[in-house]
């Protein structure tokens, strides 16, 4: 005789449950979280790199740096002026989730910190599955990418609250079309705050850095 | 490919609900999959059976339930589903959406002889 027995329960459930404990410690310690996403190549760690030097003096940063293999992102982080900066290695994993975050928080010192950055692993359909206790999430794109990124990673972007587009002084160089990326992310979440700008020339970044200082 | 984690999750809830039951075999497990939460009900399956050898769990078969997306819009109040992923009510074009399912990544239940 078959039976059945209800479970009824989030698969995610004790992922949810610790990044719930992430929100709270960070609310309590009044820090703003964002956690940064994308393809790999959209320019999340210069991104980071530019803001730390940019902001150093305004706002008091702490970086989780999320890569499958290396250290890398860490270092260029430490080096453009991070004080606070944790790696995680997922060691082959194509995501962050709440108990690697819970750990890496565990090993910094947290006093006075007003924005936690958390740079995901390079990929844009796993992490958009777990909850990492943040605030919003960043979906960072580039003008090298296809303009129908957002109708491919649809599950991304209606989970974000925010979309960086990079690379702007690229346009005219590849056949991405703004107003259709733009549309095409809009359609999927109609909530998004999107931000145009240029890591490299600088342009744009102003707009991303007040936005920032609004946060806090 | 992050199934594989969401295949070990519901296999740890399905390990800790056969410990705490006594349950000797378990012929299906039953989860809920929503279409907009990122999980592929066929990379799950495959994940579930390759993590399952050798586990209490050997040979249970993973019953997906696909949730369509669907939702409400706020304006006009018509309930609608959410198709091809574009959130705009089809009736007054509003993206202003409540959207109540499509979200699910739930385990439902074991099946036990």
């Amino acid at each position: 005789m078959t039976q059945k027995i209800e479970i009824e329960k989030k698969i995610l459930s004790e992922n949810d449950r610790l990044a719930a404990g992430i929100r709270r410690l960070l609310k309590d310690k009044k820090i703003v979280s964002l956690n940064l996403v994308s393809s790999p190549g959209s320019g999340k760690t210069t991104l980071l790199e530019k803001t730390l030097v940019a902001l150093k003096n305004e706002i008091k940063m702490a970086l989780i740096a999320g890569d499958v293999q290396t250290e890398n992102d860490a270092n260029r982080l430490i080096r453009a002026g991070g004080k606070i900066v944790l790696p995680i290695v997922t060691g082959g994993a194509c995501h962050l989730d709440a108990k690697m975050i819970n750990e890496a928080l565990g090993k910094m010192n947290l006093d006075g910190v007003q924005l936690l950055f958390i740079e995901n692993v390079g990929n844009l359909v796993c992490p958009s599955s777990y909850d990492l206790g943040e605030d919003m999430k960043v979906t960072v794109i580039s003008t090298t990418e296809g303009d129908d990124k957002p109708l491919k990673y649809p599950a991304m972007f209606r989970r974000s609250s925010v979309m960086v587009i990079n690379k702007t002084d690229l346009l005219g160089y590849s056949d991405f079309d703004m107003a259709l990326v733009k549309n095409n992310a809009l359609q999927i979440n109609g909530n998004l705050k999107i931000f145009e700008l240029s890591c490299r020339t600088g342009i744009g970044l102003e707009v991303w850095y007040n936005w920032l200082k609004s946060l806090v | 490919m992050h199934e594989l984690a969401i295949a070990e999750s519901i296999v740890n809830i399905a390990l800790r609900e056969i410990e705490q039951k006594s349950i000797t075999t378990v012929q299906s497990a039953g989860v809920r999959i929503g279409a907009i939460s990122g999980v592929n009900p066929s990379a799950l399956e495959f994940s579930f059976e390759a993590i399952i050898v050798n586990t209490p769990l050997s040979g249970a078969k993973l019953k997906v339930e696909e949730i369509p997306a669907g939702g409400i819009c706020r304006a006009c109040k018509t309930a609608f589903e959410v198709t091809e992923f574009i959130f705009v009510c089809p009736h007054c074009f509003s993206g202003d959406l409540e959207i109540n399912q499509g979200q699910e990544l739930d385990i439902a239940y074991l099946e036990t002889e």
